[in-house]
């Protein structure tokens, strides 16, 4: 049978006609499509650049090198005399900000409304479910709008001015809980850290103390399983750890390393400034709110879905065990779950990275709003989109790059 | 076959789909041309009367002229509006006074008329003008990628903006200049009470970087919010998140008459900047720059020779050899060298009225008065000057 085919076969394929080749089809459709993607993006360049031309525009950098003339709201210190190129990076400051604080936060805030959604607890649940439709089901702009007139719709920031009505004074100002939180109309001030000279040589004592923290949980552990007794108190005896070796070297390094800064009401009559602490801008505020919001409802769907994906069984086995349901979410579900949950939250990743430039709709600076303003100033609309899309792709590849690697620890490893 | 069945019903779907894709797409291209050929028709009357003459008097102009003016010839924008029959003119949508929609729900201002202005001179019909809201952001991409054929939207005539953005001004309409807008209750009576505050402002404006160089000339510090809309930024300002608000004062004067109780705002004494407002048209297109610069002299002299929207009629047989030339009552077309109709002059006096009436109708109602400014009349000791019109 083998020795009858065979001739067969060859005789066949020789008959096949060149039209008819797989192999032949192939490279011709590959290569007929790339050369009609070549030449639609040579004839779009070659019309970019005539045009360009005939209204005397060029395509060069130079400008960068300009003075900007113009001022930031916020971010890294930048002054009107900087170059467009300086701004240009406080612009991709001020975005990668709000992008690293927003997933930090989406995704904690995702992992506990997921949760939640799941829960036995009727109002939990359905709390989470109303959360999610709605935040889900409204575009986002409209909901940027909306946390910005609303942190607009505090008290105006000035010093006290007491009015009275039936029941009793009201103080018009910032909403306070002095001297730790301020709140008002144009942005909050907190109590925050700040770093001194002295930090240079103490964060070094983190490291190790974090180290440390790692390898006496590993320890507690290994040595726990080795008794035959359930792993417990791990966390605090890490945690233990880490203090000790920071104190320790918070009384060998000269002065202390970091400080509470207070925020301080400075200047007199209308015009008064919040100093000192951490400052966030209303624009901030309403960038980090609805962004932060609106990608937790999402990453809540998706954490659903995850422990939804993993076997019931895997939780009756766990009870059986006799596992409480905080050591089943955290040692059987979650670990399982994450497998489904990565990957579409590297999707979600994305869209905060690519919704924030919709932080210009509330004036937030950040790299696509002072793009828009350096482009305005000089013109050279071409190459500033072009570089924005550069580094929004930037942003994003490097999430990808991330996460996919956070994926590929996290997936089932066959033995 | 349940196998082939589901195959089918993919098949279906996925047809389905692409022709919907289709029929939206060929209803979103169709749109475009359907409006212009709607107010085409409507155009076409009083365009047509007017531009019959003037289309016999062009044959023999562009034959002696070696350099025949690009008529009909799908080069430059004049050609290209004539032959859509519609001016595609960028405006600002929500500036009271310059270009907003009024009550009646149509577009008026100062700019919108000098679009309907230049649409009476080219296609002999005022309304002959599609509107194109933009903000300060897009408003010059817009005009580079030929999206409107002219710019009239509150625009400051700055050398870096006419050499560098592939743009050119053509005349100025309006001078202005930047100052402050504050709340009266808040009791700052200049520039300098203003250290250490916010200032609200809107982006891409010269506003933006006169503000950076005032305050740094002062000594004194600020924080910026920069909106990209007027009426957010603006709104942010009435709110209280921002001490001042800064703009063209002609602006502030348009924003402040808007609001619910215009006495609660004060604008500031100091004009920080030069701030010459004007049409402007794609760069190296002189036939198109010269009708729209024309049209903008013909409203200035027609104010200095006393003819008026009410009553250009009476001068149709006036024997000066000044009123014939600009209303093209007499022998000379001055027309047919722009590529106009002869009587182009008359038609915009007619739908739109001279530089005085266009004043009065828009900037006069938010209080701003012309006497005594730079936009009196050069007759009146203004900087209103049309050139030698002949």
């Amino acid at each position: 049978m083998a020795e009858a085919s065979r001739p067969m076969s060859a005789e066949h394929h020789a008959a096949v006609p060149l039209w008819r080749d797989v192999r032949i089809l192939r490279w011709f459709f590959q290569i007929a499509i790339l050369s009609l993607v070549v030449a639609g993006i040579w004839v779009l360049a070659r019309n970019l650049v005539t045009n360009l031309n005939a209204l005397g525009l060029s395509l060069s950098f130079d400008f960068l090198q300009r003075p900007a003339g113009f001022a930031i709201s916020e971010g890294p210190v930048f002054d009107s005399r900087g170059t467009i190129w300086q701004a240009y990076l406080v612009g991709v400051t001020n975005s990668l900000r709000v992008i690293g604080i927003g997933i930090v936060l989406a995704t904690i805030l995702g992992i506990i409304v997921g949760v939640a959604r799941l829960s036995n607890n009727w109002l939990t649940s359905k709390v989470a479910l109303v959360f999610i439709e709605v935040i889900q089901n409204t575009p986002l702009l409209l909901q940027l709008f909306f946390w910005f007139v609303l942190v607009r719709s505090l008290p105006r920031q000035r010093r006290d001015e007491i009015i009275s009505i039936p029941g009793g004074d009201i103080r018009l100002g910032p909403v306070d809980i002095p001297p730790l939180a301020y709140f008002s109309q144009r942005g909050a001030a907190i109590v925050g850290v700040e770093r001194h000279e002295s930090f240079s040589a103490w964060w070094p004592f983190l490291v190790v103390g974090l180290l440390i923290a790692i390898a006496l949980w590993i320890f507690w552990v290994r040595r726990k399983e080795s008794q035959g007794k359930p792993p417990t108190g791990q966390f605090w005896l890490a945690v233990a750890g880490f203090v000790l070796v920071g104190a320790v070297g918070w009384l060998i390094v000269p002065g202390s390393p970091v400080k509470l800064t207070i925020p301080t009401l400075t200047g007199e009559g209308i015009i008064v400034n919040y100093e000192g602490g951490w400052q966030l801008t209303n624009n901030f505020q309403a960038v980090l709110v609805g962004l932060v919001l609106y990608t937790a409802a999402f990453i809540a769907e998706v954490v659903r879905a995850g422990i939804q994906a993993v076997a019931h069984g895997q939780v009756e086995a766990a009870t059986a065990l006799g596992f409480n349901r905080g050591q089943q979410l955290r040692l059987i579900i979650l670990p399982q779950a994450m497998r489904v949950i990565i990957p579409p939250l590297i999707n979600q990743y994305l869209n905060l990275a690519k919704n924030s430039s919709l932080a210009i709709a509330v004036a937030f600076p950040d790299l696509f709003n002072i793009s828009q303003t350096i482009g305005n100033q000089t013109g050279q609309n071409v190459q500033i989109i072009a570089m924005v899309m550069l580094s929004y792709l930037a942003m994003s590849l490097s999430i990808s790059l991330v996460m996919n690697f956070v994926n590929s620890r996290m997936q089932l490893v066959e033995r | 076959m349940i196998e082939r069945f589901t195959k089918s019903r993919w098949a279906i779907f996925v047809v389905g789909m692409i022709i919907g894709m289709i029929v939206l797409v060929a209803c979103g291209a169709s749109a475009q041309p359907a409006a212009p050929a709607a107010t085409e028709e409507m155009a076409a009357q009083p365009a047509a009367e007017t531009e019959q003459p003037a289309a016999e008097t062009e044959q023999p102009a562009a034959m002696t002229e070696e350099a025949a003016p690009p008529v009909q010839t799908g080069e430059g924008t004049l050609a290209e509006v004539m032959a859509r029959g519609t001016l595609k003119c960028g405006i600002h949508g929500s500036l009271p006074g310059f270009g907003f929609i009024d009550a009646s729900g149509t577009n008026s201002g100062f700019d919108v008329d000098y679009c309907r202005a230049i649409a009476a001179a080219v296609l002999g019909d005022a309304n002959a003008v599609e509107y194109v809201p933009l903000n300060a952001d897009q408003r010059f991409p817009a005009l580079q990628t030929g999206e409107i054929d002219v710019l009239i939207r509150n625009t400051t005539w700055t050398l870096t903006r006419d050499a560098d953005l592939g743009l050119d001004f053509t005349v100025t309409t309006f001078y202005d200049g930047q100052g402050y807008i504050v709340r009266a209750a808040d009791g700052f009576e200049s520039v300098a009470d203003l250290d250490g505050g916010t200032i609200c402002v809107t982006s891409g404006t010269t506003t933006e970087a006169n503000l950076a160089d005032n305050f740094a000339s002062l000594g004194l510090t600020y924080t910026p919010n920069v909106f990209s809309e007027t009426p957010e930024s603006f709104g942010t300002f009435v709110d209280g998140a921002c001490d001042a608000y800064t703009s063209d004062k002609s602006q502030l004067a348009s924003l402040a008459s808007a609001t619910d109780n215009p006495s609660d705002y004060v604008i500031l004494p100091e004009t920080i900047s030069k701030e010459p407002l004007g049409p402007l048209v794609r760069a190296n297109d002189s036939d198109w720059h010269d009708v729209v610069a024309w049209t903008v002299y013909a409203t200035l002299q027609a104010e200095e020779l006393g003819i008026s929207q009410a009553n250009v009629d009476d001068f149709t047989s006036d024997d000066n050899i000044g009123v014939q030339r600009l209303l093209g009552t007499g022998d000379d077309d001055l027309g047919a060298l722009l590529g106009l109709s002869k009587d182009w002059a008359y038609q915009v006096v007619k739908q739109v009225g001279n530089y005085a009436d266009i004043y009065e109708r828009n900037i006069a109602p938010i209080g701003i008065p012309r006497a005594g400014t730079l936009n009196a009349l050069w007759t009146d000791g203004g900087l209103m000057y049309a050139p030698a019109w002949r």
